[in-house]
């Protein structure tokens, strides 16, 4: 699952003039393709911006759970509950590497989970939509994930060893997950009536919160030129959106199902479809907390956290002890 | 009271007879916890045989900044490499 | 009662805990404390669902009625399903959850053990592959129960209330009827009362090291495994997992 960047703190992009030696030396690392490594010297802005993408990106994956494991106890077959739980299972493990990739940058997961549940670290604004029916998991693994899979494959090269490593690990992983949810929307298209009509209300509901996940159009999108000079971010927000637009417009018209886009045509000259921007007025105000699901999603992500405080501190308060004996038996 | 778990890293043998990898880290309250925190986080598809553990902290790495004296010197020892030798086709399988 | 109809119950009886139970530990996953837990308690459920595939999936071959494991799973009445009461019991907190799992896995473990002897080669088959995993869903589960039970004041206080709450549930494991006769006899299946003394020597170990107290024996609290009388729990489980089958009758997904 991806996080679109919405606030950037990084300052505009430095000509070589304007950067420090340290600087130009690190710059000149990263275009000649090498990798930065934690322990290595980067600038400041370079830190804070991985951090926080990085956190996003994980913050994602976690509240990304929520929206599917709704529907883990109601799966209508032992197959389909036994795929979906060790999908949303593998979200938890991808929020748990990107955690860890941040980590090398000397932030701690707990602080960063203290940043997502008071809401000054964003995840992605998809998850604040609801999941209705079944077919709405077929939307999600088709449409999010393929989404994700689309920012997720270029980021496998970004300029950040800890970074690009849990990418190639996400990506490998995931990449049953739009198989998955194509497969139950298949189903779903060559079923009956209802199912059919199921599986329409869904692309209906899905498919301009998925174009909003690639992030607000390029010329909207604040410093992404120096993330790009960086290479933590490695196409525009356009670019992606196209290429999505493009693969999957065949794809629905392979399920007989109609994508909700009076626009929608081929556009032979740029060889892509032109399409609908999603309503970005809407788009701000879920970042902003109000979409349908911010509130239930963060009041789980606390209850969560809450609940559990008391298992975290008595494994640890054990472990200690087991400490103390050993230590004193020697 | 700060209860955050401390960090470890995991080290998996892919399959018998390769070395322990690397493969990323974990939260764990001690060892024991962490082995099998590994077994479930790392090794959910077929990935492993052997787990090692280490705690992030008890890691001594070498410097960056020492990178040219640490490895620039092995760079002019050509003759290590199998490659530095011509021998002739003659001579067979070497 | 015939061998068959003997062998199906007993079928349901293995693949109705292992269904009920892996549907409860599903429930956990997004909510766990900590993100390794949460892995881990999908792991141990994936394994279960697995099993319970495989199980039911005899069962239905031995009723011979031409119907498969997710018609068993997902059309049967409350009245028809097989499960130790322990397994529909709710998730409660994490150390309830915890400690069902262990008081579970520790008779699990014993059960498939012996039977993987069985007479009948598939179950043994089915044995064979559940074993592996019980014995590490009970290291897990048993490490946990003693970690937690041996942590903070409020931990061990939790893990005591939890078991005091499900060990009334436990004796249920080891009542014998008709039907275990009738397997005992064609050597398909171990006498339950046979693991007693084994469970309870892991338990006193387990629960030693936890620091906790078994509760004085109360009269075994059972129903589930013949269905007599199961708890008022259940209705709502199935309510939820049977929902689509029943909304969208013959329906393919």
């Amino acid at each position: 699952m991806y996080a679109q960047m919405v606030r950037s703190t990084g300052t505009g992009l430095k000509s070589a003039d304007e950067m420090s030696a340290k600087e130009r030396a690190f710059q000149a690392r990263i275009d000649a393709g090498e990798k930065i490594e934690p322990k290595d010297w980067m600038p400041e802005g370079y830190r804070k911006t991985l951090i926080r993408q990085i956190g996003q990106h994980a913050h994602s994956e976690i509240v990304g759970q929520l929206p599917e494991g709704n529907w883990i106890t109601r799966a209508p077959t032992l197959e389909r509950k036994a795929i979906l739980l060790a999908k949303v299972q593998d979200e938890a493990g991808h929020g748990l590497y990107l955690y860890c990739a941040a980590e090398t940058l000397g932030v701690s997961r707990d602080e960063m989970t203290e940043m997502l549940l008071d809401g000054r670290m964003k995840y992605s604004s998809i998850f604040n939509y609801p999941t209705l029916t079944w077919a709405d998991m077929g939307a999600v693994g088709w449409l999010v994930d393929g989404a994700a899979i689309m920012n997720q494959v270029p980021l496998q090269r970004t300029s950040f060893g800890p970074y690009s490593r849990a990418m190639i690990r996400v990506c490998k992983e995931e990449s049953f997950h739009q198989r998955q949810g194509f497969d139950i929307m298949m189903k779903m298209a060559q079923g009956n009536a209802q199912q059919k009509a199921m599986a329409q209300d869904a692309l209906n509901r899905f498919w301009y919160p998925a174009l909003m996940m690639f992030g607000p159009s390029d010329k909207d999108s604040v410093h992404s030129a120096q993330s790009m000079a960086w290479k933590i971010k490695m196409n525009t927000n356009d670019e992606l959106r196209q290429k999505f637009v493009d693969q999957t417009v065949p794809q629905a018209e392979y399920l007989g199902l109609t994508v909700p886009d009076e626009n929608l045509t081929w556009n032979e000259e740029k060889g892509g479809y032109d399409f609908s921007e999603p309503d970005w007025e809407e788009f701000f105000e879920v970042i902003k907390g109000n979409g349908p699901c911010n509130t239930d999603r963060l009041a789980a992500r606390n209850k969560a956290w809450d609940d559990g405080a008391w298992v975290r501190e008595g494994m640890m308060a054990h472990a200690e002890k087991k400490r103390a004996r050993k230590m004193a038996a020697e | 009271m700060k209860t955050e778990w401390p960090l470890w890293e995991i080290f998996i043998r892919g399959q018998h007879g390769l070395s322990h990898r690397h493969v990323g880290s974990l939260h764990a309250p001690d060892a024991e916890m962490a082995i099998k925190n590994a077994r479930d986080v790392y090794t959910r598809r077929n990935e492993g045989v052997s787990i090692w553990v280490v705690e992030a902290a008890q890691i001594t790495a070498s410097s960056p900044s020492d990178k040219g004296p640490m490895y620039e010197p092995s760079e002019s020892k050509v003759y290590r490499h199998p490659s530095f030798y011509d021998i002739p086709e003659d001579v067979g399988a070497m | 009662m015939s061998r068959d109809a003997a062998f199906y119950e007993f079928l349901l009886r293995m693949g109705d805990n292992t269904l009920i139970l892996g549907h409860r530990v599903s429930e956990w996953c997004g909510h766990a404390p900590v993100l390794e837990e949460d892995i881990a308690l999908a792991n141990t459920a994936l394994d279960l669902i697995g099993q319970t595939q495989m199980w039911l999936g005899l069962a239905a071959e031995v009723q011979g009625e031409g119907k498969s494991a997710d018609d068993l799973a997902f059309l049967r009445d409350a009245w028809d399903f097989r499960n130790l009461l322990l397994v529909e019991m709710p998730n409660g907190d994490f150390g309830q959850t915890l400690m069902r799992q262990f008081l579970f896995d520790a008779w699990h473990v014993l059960q498939l053990r012996a039977l993987t002897g069985s007479s009948d080669e598939r179950v043994a088959a089915i044995a064979a592959k559940a074993v592996k995993e019980a014995t590490y869903h009970l290291e897990r589960s048993a490490e946990t129960v003693v970690g937690l039970g041996d942590g903070t004041a409020e931990s061990h206080a939790r893990m005591q209330a939890a078991l005091d709450y499900l060990y009334p549930y436990v004796g249920e494991m080891f009542l014998s009827d008709a039907v275990d006769a009738a397997l005992v006899e064609a050597g398909i299946a171990p006498d339950p009362a046979s693991l007693r003394a084994d469970y309870d020597e892991t338990l006193a170990r387990v629960l030693g090291e936890a620091t906790l107290t078994l509760p004085e024996a109360r009269r075994a609290r059972g129903g589930g495994r013949d269905g007599k009388m199961h708890t008022e729990h259940l209705g709502h489980l199935l309510t939820t997992m049977q929902w689509m089958q029943r909304a969208y009758p013959g329906a393919t997904w």
